[in-house]
């Protein structure tokens, strides 16, 4: 893929804390097209959020980016001085946070924290600084309207505590696209509201994606939004990738016994006899793992050369998977 | 309280209204705080008016009236109201030229110290590392030392006066709003919308100026008003011990010292200005504690 907007190779993330050398990402290795729609899912803990801290270069200390390369349009993340990836931020990669009740600063103005941004970052404004402001102004009105807040006039000046909980997140998203940015990083944009919200926050963004071209990122526990919005998917567990591949194969047929065992606990409407079936154990601690597969204490599966380093590997249709026995216990009955 | 109830309901038509406005109307409800306000603006009036309201020159001196009593004792005269001093300078009007030197005092270093302690808590605060290592030895070291000897021993050194003093104090004072936005800043700097600022490109020092900083202020106004008081203690405490403002500038503190060796004879000599340094203190302490019951989310119940 030549036309990658990003392309993560071998990203290694460590955090040296008191008690080791924790690995919040091994090896992460992913690419992201032109207008392409990426899911990332895993549970709690298995790296997603500290792979695209890494690549907003957010990571802060004690962690620190061990190895490996993260290729934006063609520049190198990795190692990048701080003043160039301030510039980056926000104008061309923009991040939406996890929880839209406390991303928000109190103490401003929506209208003005979108002015912010466009005051930051913008060329296009020209004239006096307040000429400039009176353009971000008008900019930030057409971006609230973008995101669908009703009578958006009239909200401009309302401070973000006047917003229900969907409505800031829409203001949230409307924040990280004021600059139109090449790639947005949604980290679960839609944890923290209701189902029916949901569904309207996420048709915002594969909207707007379509209107702007941009690409986008869309960390997430639900598989369910995954299958409903993403082009391709990468399944994350205790920081690395054990699967990833275009949504629909992976979602029919999962080669990986832990996207398996995802998939199998969901409940379904349609087969409401079927138990739930949860995936026994927790997430090993990150501190000195052996290189030996990460899923193996929980694994059914497991074998004796699962104790051997396990790699990547291609099983067809632009799949690939970390696992030396893919695919059994096939997926089809999900 | 049910306040919290207007702001969540009909956002549409709420008006636009800031914590910050929230609670300073929550301050305004509450009586007691708002009474003793005024005496405390009643105090900044008279100093600011000193020369207009003053009956007469605080630094005229006629041993006639030497020890002249307050009006309504035997031998009292109603244009000295509070009596005269052992110069015979009129004690009213020693006051209120007083009340300059105590406000003039009080404000300054509070102002110098916050402003210094603010931009060093934040910088401590934000940056960490070795800027917050040296920020915060130098915080600690500054607090092993007592204030008042602390400030005794830098007057020694440059010799007593207006400006002299408020350096004396604004050397330790700003410690305090220092550890105070330190905290709060370390606190703060963890939120996802200075997070949520990073990652939309923002530097250093707007992080800090305009996403901590304006979410932080009320304890930093809690803190600089009660600190206020205290500095105005300080002032009277080094004025009493003769290392204030030199005379014949009047000073409530210096006034106590001059009336102590007549105190059981010619009591009014230092109960008069004694009372002012107590009811100055007592307003901008009652005050402070309205904003902390205003600003602390502990107290919206």
């Amino acid at each position: 893929m030549n036309d990658a907007v990003l392309r993560i190779r071998d990203l290694k993330t460590c955090f040296d804390t008191r008690d080791g050398m924790v690995t919040a990402v091994d090896g992460v290795s992913l690419s992201l097209g032109r207008g392409e729609c990426l899911g990332v899912v895993g549970e709690s803990g298995s790296g997603k959020s500290v792979t695209f801290a890494s690549v907003m270069g957010l990571v802060k200390k004690p962690g620190f980016i061990a190895k490996g390369s993260i290729n934006f349009e063609g520049r190198e993340l990795v190692g990048l001085d701080p003043k160039n990836y301030r510039k980056l931020r926000g104008k061309e990669i923009a991040m939406t946070m996890q929880d839209a009740q406390t991303a928000l600063n109190p103490a401003y103005t929506v209208s003005n924290q979108i002015i912010e941004v466009l005051l930051a970052h913008d060329e296009t404004l020209s004239g006096s600084r307040k000429a400039q402001r009176r353009q971000a102004r008008q900019q930030a009105l057409e971006m609230l309207q973008l995101v669908g807040i009703p009578s958006a006039e009239t909200r401009l000046d309302d401070y973000p505590h006047q917003f229900s909980g969907g409505m800031r997140q829409r203001v949230m998203i409307a924040i990280a696209l004021a600059c139109k940015p090449k790639l947005l990083i949604a980290d679960e944009p839609t944890t923290a509201l209701d189902v029916t919200i949901q569904a309207q926050v996420l048709e915002l963004i594969a909207d707007i994606r379509d209107k702007l071209g941009m690409s986008v990122i869309l960390i997430t526990h639900d598989l369910g939004v995954v299958a409903e919005y993403c082009d391709n998917v990468v399944v994350m567990y205790a920081g690395q990738v054990v699967e990833n591949g275009p949504t629909g194969a992976v979602i029919a047929t999962p080669q990986h016994p832990y996207t398996q065992g995802l998939l199998r606990s969901i409940p379904r409407l349609s087969d409401l006899s079927r138990r739930i079936e949860p995936i026994k154990g927790t997430v090993p601690e990150l501190i000195d793992l052996p290189d030996q597969c990460r899923f193996m204490d929980r694994c059914t599966r497991a074998q004796a050369s699962c104790r051997d380093l396990i790699a990547m590997q291609d099983c067809g249709a632009g799949r690939q998977v970390r696992c030396i026995a893919p695919g059994l216990a096939g997926g089809s009955d999900v | 309280m049910t306040t919290v109830t207007h702001w969540t309901g009909d956002a549409g038509t709420a008006k636009s209204e800031t914590l910050f406005q929230r609670n300073m109307k929550l301050f305004a409800s509450n009586r007691l705080s708002i009474f003793f306000l005024f005496i405390t603006l009643g105090f900044v009036f008279m100093a600011v008016a000193a020369p207009l309201i003053a009956p007469h020159d605080p630094s005229d001196a006629d041993l006639f009236r030497r020890l002249l009593p307050p009006a309504w004792m035997e031998g009292g005269d109603w244009s000295f109201p509070l009596g005269c001093d052992a110069l015979g300078r009129d004690i009213l009007s020693r006051i209120i030229y007083g009340s300059r030197v105590s406000i003039f005092i009080g404000a300054t270093v509070i102002l110098v110290a916050t402003t210094i302690g603010v931009l060093a808590g934040l910088a401590a605060g934000y940056l960490r590392g070795w800027v917050d290592i040296v920020i915060s030895r130098l915080v600690d070291i500054l607090l092993g030392f007592p204030y008042l000897i602390f400030a005794i021993a830098l007057i020694a050194m440059t010799g007593p006066g207006l400006q002299n003093i408020v350096l004396a104090l604004a050397y330790k004072e700003w410690v305090i709003p220092c550890r105070v936005v330190r905290g709060e800043t370390l606190a703060t700097s963890g939120v996802e919308y200075v997070e949520a600022a990073r990652a939309m490109g923002a530097s250093r020092s707007d992080i800090m100026l305009r996403e901590i900083l304006p979410n932080i202020l009320s304890p930093v106004l809690v803190v600089s008003t009660v600190r206020m008081a205290h500095v105005i203690i300080l002032e009277a405490s080094l004025s009493f011990l003769g290392l204030g403002v030199q005379p014949p500038m009047a000073s409530w503190g210096s006034m106590v010292a001059d009336g102590r060796s007549f105190m059981l004879q010619e009591w009014w000599l230092s109960t008069f200005p004694g009372l002012a340094i107590l009811l100055l203190v007592l307003s901008i302490n009652v005050v402070s504690q309205g904003l902390r019951d205003a600003f602390d989310p502990r107290f919206h119940d």
